[in-house]
C-alpha cells in the first residue's frame, strides 16, 4: 500500500522537481480524441465525442474520459458521461482501471463505480472492458482496430456493446437489453498524428427491453449515420 | 525571430573571443539557446558558444585542462566529456557526478588529458543533447600515430528533429509508434501475398500480431534530418582536398537515436581508430556507426573530382550527406536510400527465423517481459576456466560456422604495423568476402545484418583489433549479466526488467576485472555506454580485443565486454539512445575502494 501511494505521488507530482536527466521520471500527459464528429442520419443529426485526457507515470495514470451525444434537433444530450479513472499496468499489455462515472444527459443523473481492463490483445485489437457498479449496473465492451491502408490512411473499425443488468426506465435501459454500436472510419493523418480527419459510417441498434422502451418513446430501435469528424492527439 | 537568434549567437561568439585572453589549456564554453537550420526546417535548440554543433575542442595528451562552462539557459545544464578518462567529479552527469550547472552559473571543470583520439561532448541534462547541445573533441597524442595523413576533418553526425526532445518523449509514451511511418500496410500485405503466397503472408502477420510487435521497429524516432557538422543533406557540408592527399576523417555519431551506415562511393576507407583507440588498420567500403561511437578513417581521393560522404540511417528513413571535393561548390552523385530492412524472428531471439507454431507467450518470455532477474548476478564463484576465459568468445559466435583465419586470429601483430606506409594486402583487404563467416554480432538470420552497398567489405565488430593492448590480458574476476529489456507498447526500457528509478546501483570493486554479459531481449539495438572506464569488447581477439566506450548490442544477441575497474567513484552506465536512457535503460555504477583519498571522497558523497 505504501508503494501505491508513492506511485500516486510520483504520478501526480511533476518530474520538474527531479534534478537530473538520469533520475527524471517525466510526467506523461496528453489528450487523445478518438472521435469528434457530426453524425448525419435519417432522423435527428448528432454531434458526438469520445476523448481521454491523461496524466501520470508508467505505473499510474489519471484519466478523464468523456463521451457524449448531442441531438441537434432536440437540442439535448442523448448521452453525456464523464469518468475519472485510475489506470495501472497489470500485465505487459493490459492496465487495470478503477474510477467513477457520472452520467448527466437528459433525464435523471446517474453515478457508477467503474472497474475494468484496458489494453491490447494479440493481433492488435484495442480493448476496453468495464463493469459499472451502482443501483443500475451495466457492462460495456469496446474493441477498436487500426488498419493501415497506407502509413497515413487508416481504417478504424470499432464495436461497442453495452449491457444493462437492471431496468432503468428513466434512462431508457431495459434489463439485459443491449445496445450495440458498430462503426467504420477512414482517417487521414493530415498534420503529423495531431489532426486526422475522417469520414465513416456509424450504426446503432438497441435490442430487447431497451429497444422496446425506445419504440414506446417513439424512437427507432436502430439507426445508420454517415459521420464526418476528426481524431486529435496532443 | 531567427535573425534575433543569430544576432544573439554572434554576440555570444564575440564575447567569447573577448574573454579569449586565456592561457594554453584553458577553455570557455557557454551553453546557449540557438537557432538550428537543417535546410528542411528551422527550430530553436541548445548549443555551445552560440552554435550547434558546438566548437571542436582540441586538447593535447598530457596537458591539464581548465574549462569554464557558463549556463546562459533559463534551466539547469551540464556537459559530459564522452569517452574521456577523468576523475568522476569532472564527468558531468547531474545526480551522479555533481548537481549540474544551474541557470546563470559557471562551473569549472579541471582534469588531466590522459588519452588521445576522437571523442565528443554533450549535455547530460534532459533532452538538451537531442536538442543540439553537442560538440567534438580531438586529442593530439604524445607519440605520433603510426600512419600519415595530409589533412583531417571532423565529421560529426546528428539527427536533428523538428520536435523538441520533451515533446518526442511525451508522444512516444502516449503512442509508441507515433514516429514510425514505415509500418506494414495493407499494400505490403498484398505484396507479400503475391511474393510468397497468401497463407505464408498471413501466418507472418499473425506471428508478429501474436507478439504485438512490429518488424519495422528499427528506428522508433523517424522524421529527423541527418546532419553532418550541422549541415543537412541539401546544405552539403564540404571538406576540401588536393588529389592524391591522404585525408583523415574523424566520424562521430552524436545522434540521439540514429545508427548510420557510412560509405564514400569511389573510395576505400582505412579504419585506424575506434572510439578514440588505435585499431589494427582495416580497409572497408562501408561501416555502421552506433549512436555515440567514433571511427577514424583515412581515405586517399586520387581524382580531381567530388566524392559524396553518404550516411544512410540504419532504418533507411533518411540520409546525411557531405562532400569531399578539390574545390568549394562541387558535388557528386547522391545514392538512393536502400530498401528498409525488416526485423525477423531471429531478432526476436527465436533461433533461425522459425516462427511456425511459435507461441505468443513463449515469445514474451524470450523478450524479457518475465519477472526481473536479480541485479548484477555475481558469478564470482564460478569456475573461470570452465567459463572459457582462456578463449573468450561471444556466445553468438559459437553457433556460427566461422572461419577463424578470416576472423583474424592470425592477425598481424601490432609491431608489424608500425611503418606508416600501409600495405593494403597485408591489412587483409585481399581477403575475399566469401571467406568471412557470418557476422557474429547479429543473430543468425537477423534482418539487420548490414551489407556493403556495392558488394564490398562491411566493417564488423569482429574486424576490430586493438593496435596494442591497453591492459595486461587476464581472466575476469567475475561476471555481471545485464539483460537489456523493454516493452515497446508502453515505451518502457530497462535493465534486468528494472528501470533506473527503481534500481540499485551496480557496485564494483576497485582493482577487479569485470566481465559484463549483455543479453538483448528487446527488438532494438542498444549502444551501451559505461562512463569513466574502458569497455573492452570481447570479439574473440583475446589480448587484441578492441578498447571502446560504446558497445552496440543487436537484437537477439549476447555480447560480452570486460572492464578493468581502475576508476573510483560513481559513474553512469546506460543505453545511449536518448529516449531509452531517459525511460530507464540506465544504471549508476559505484566503484568502491581504490586510493584512500578517493574512497574518502566517495564515502562523503554517499552520505550525501
Ligand atoms: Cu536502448
Amino acid at each position: 500500500m505504501h508503494r501505491f501511494w508513492k506511485r500516486l505521488a510520483g504520478a501526480l507530482i511533476p518530474a520538474a522537481l527531479a534534478a537530473s536527466a538520469a533520475e527524471a521520471e517525466p510526467l506523461i500527459w496528453g489528450i487523445q480524441v478518438e472521435q469528434a464528429e457530426y453524425r448525419i442520419g435519417e432522423g435527428s443529426d448528432v454531434a458526438a465525442w469520445d476523448f481521454d485526457v491523461l496524466a501520470g507515470s508508467d505505473e499510474l495514470k489519471v484519466v478523464w474520459r468523456s463521451e457524449g451525444e448531442y441531438a441537434t434537433g432536440e437540442e439535448a444530450f442523448e448521452t453525456l458521461e464523464n469518468q475519472l479513472r485510475l489506470q495501472t499496468p497489470v500485465t505487459d499489455f493490459f492496465d487495470a482501471v478503477a474510477g467513477v462515472r457520472l452520467d448527466t444527459p437528459k433525464g435523471p443523473d446517474r453515478i457508477h463505480g467503474v472497474i475494468g481492463l484496458h489494453g491490447l490483445t494479440r493481433q492488435w485489437f484495442e480493448v476496453d472492458a468495464d463493469l459499472f457498479v451502482s443501483d443500475h449496473p451495466s457492462f460495456r465492451f469496446e474493441v477498436e482496430y487500426e488498419g493501415l491502408i497506407t502509413n497515413r490512411i487508416v481504417f478504424v473499425p470499432s464495436i461497442e456493446f453495452d449491457l444493462p443488468f437492471t431496468d432503468d426506465a428513466a434512462t431508457g435501459q431495459g434489463a439485459f437489453g443491449p445496445t450495440l454500436e458498430v462503426g467504420g472510419r477512414i482517417s487521414y493523418d493530415l498534420v503529423d498524428r495531431l489532426v486526422s480527419p475522417y469520414v465513416g459510417v456509424h450504426y446503432e441498434r438497441k435490442f430487447g427491453e431497451t429497444a422496446d422502451l425506445a419504440r414506446a418513446d417513439g424512437e427507432e430501435a436502430g439507426a445508420v449515420f454517415f459521420v464526418i469528424g476528426t481524431r486529435f492527439m496532443f | 525571430m531567427r535573425n534575433f537568434a543569430i544576432a544573439l549567437a554572434a554576440a555570444t561568439l564575440v564575447l567569447g573571443a573577448g574573454a579569449g585572453a586565456v592561457s594554453a589549456g584553458e577553455y570557455e564554453i557557454t551553453v546557449d539557446r540557438v537557432g538550428i537550420d537543417t535546410g528542411d526546417f528551422t527550430r530553436t535548440g541548445v548549443g555551445f558558444n552560440g552554435a550547434s554543433p558546438g566548437p571542436v575542442l582540441r586538447f593535447r595528451e598530457g596537458e591539464d585542462v581548465t574549462i569554464r562552462v557558463t549556463n546562459n539557459l533559463t534551466e539547469s545544464t551540464s556537459i559530459h566529456w564522452h569517452g574521456l578518462i577523468l576523475p568522476y567529479q569532472q564527468d558531468g552527469v547531474p545526480g551522479i557526478s555533481y548537481p549540474g550547472i544551474p541557470a546563470g552559473e559557471t562551473f569549472t571543470y579541471r582534469f588531466p588529458i590522459v588519452q588521445s583520439g576522437t571523442y565528443w561532448f554533450h549535455s547530460h541534462t534532459g533532452f538538451q543533447e537531442p536538442d543540439g547541445a553537442y560538440g567534438a573533441i580531438v586529442i593530439e597524442p604524445k607519440e605520433p600515430e603510426p600512419y600519415a595523413w595530409d589533412r583531417e576533418y571532423v565529421v560529426q553526425l546528428a539527427d536533428a528533429h523538428p520536435h523538441s526532445g520533451n515533446r518526442i518523449m511525451r508522444n512516444l509514451k502516449m503512442m509508441p509508434d507515433y514516429y514510425n511511418r514505415k509500418q506494414r500496410t495493407l499494400f505490403d500485405f498484398l505484396g507479400d501475398a503475391e511474393d510468397k503466397g497468401f497463407g505464408a503472408a498471413l501466418s507472418d502477420r499473425k506471428a508478429w500480431g501474436d507478439m504485438r510487435m512490429m518488424p519495422t521497429d528499427i528506428e522508433d524516432l523517424q522524421g529527423f534530418t541527418p546532419l553532418i557538422n550541422g549541415k543537412g543533406p541539401a546544405q552539403n557540408w564540404t571538406g576540401l582536398f588536393s588529389p592524391g592527399e591522404r585525408v583523415r576523417l574523424r566520424f562521430i555519431n552524436s545522434s540521439a537515436m540514429t545508427y548510420f551506415d557510412i560509405r564514400i562511393p569511389g573510395l576505400e576507407m582505412t579504419v585506424v581508430q575506434a572510439d578514440g583507440n588505435e585499431v589494427q588498420p582495416v580497409v572497408v567500403d562501408e561501416f555502421r556507426i552506433a549512436v555515440a561511437e567514433t571511427f577514424d578513417v583515412i581515405v586517399e581521393p586520387k581524382d580531381d573530382r567530388a566524392y559524396t560522404i553518404f550516411a544512410e540511417s540504419m532504418g533507411r528513413t533518411a540520409y546525411g550527406r557531405g562532400t569531399l571535393a578539390p574545390r568549394e561548390g562541387m558535388a557528386s552523385e547522391v545514392p538512393a536510400l536502400r530498401q528498409a530492412p525488416l526485423l525477423t524472428m531471429a531478432d526476436m531471439g527465436m533461433a533461425h527465423g522459425e516462427h511456425g507454431g511459435m507461441d505468443g507467450d513463449m515469445a514474451h518470455a524470450a523478450m524479457g517481459h518475465e519477472p526481473p532477474k536479480p541485479e548484477a548476478v555475481d558469478h564470482s564463484k564460478m569456475d573461470h576456466s570452465a567459463m572459457g576465459h582462456d578463449a573468450p568468445k561471444p556466445e553468438a559466435m559459437d553457433q556460427s560456422k566461422m572461419d577463424h583465419a578470416a576472423m583474424g586470429h592470425d592477425a598481424p601483430k601490432p609491431e608489424a604495423m608500425d611503418d606508416s606506409e600501409m600495405d593494403h594486402a597485408a591489412m587483409g583487404h585481399g581477403e575475399s568476402e566469401p571467406l568471412r563467416g557470418p557476422d557474429p554480432f547479429y543473430a543468425p538470420g537477423s534482418g539487420l545484418k548490414p551489407e556493403a552497398a556495392d558488394g564490398g567489405r562491411f566493417l564488423s565488430y569482429a574486424d576490430l583489433k586493438a593496435r596494442a593492448p591497453l591492459y595486461p590480458h587476464r581472466p575476469a574476476t567475475r561476471e555481471i549479466e545485464l539483460e537489456l529489456t523493454g516493452n515497446m507498447e508502453r515505451y518502457t526500457w530497462s535493465i534486468n526488467g528494472v528501470k533506473y528509478a527503481d534500481a540499485e546501483p551496480i557496485r564494483l570493486q576497485y582493482g577487479e576485472r569485470v566481465r559484463f554479459k549483455f543479453v538483448n531481449t528487446t527488438m532494438m539495438t542498444h549502444p551501451m555506454h559505461l562512463h569513466g572506464m574502458w569497455s573492452i569488447l570481447d570479439n574473440g581477439s583475446g589480448e587484441w580485443n578492441p578498447i571502446k566506450h560504446v558497445i552496440s548490442v543487436a537484437p537477439g544477441t549476447t555480447v560480452y565486454m570486460e572492464t578493468e575497474v581502475d576508476a573510483p567513484g560513481q559513474w553512469a552506465f546506460h543505453c545511449h539512445l536518448s529516449y531509452h536512457a531517459d525511460a530507464g535503460m540506465f544504471r549508476k555504477v559505484i566503484v568502491e575502494g581504490g586510493p584512500p583519498e578517493e574512497a574518502a571522497d566517495l564515502a562523503e558523497r554517499e552520505r550525501g
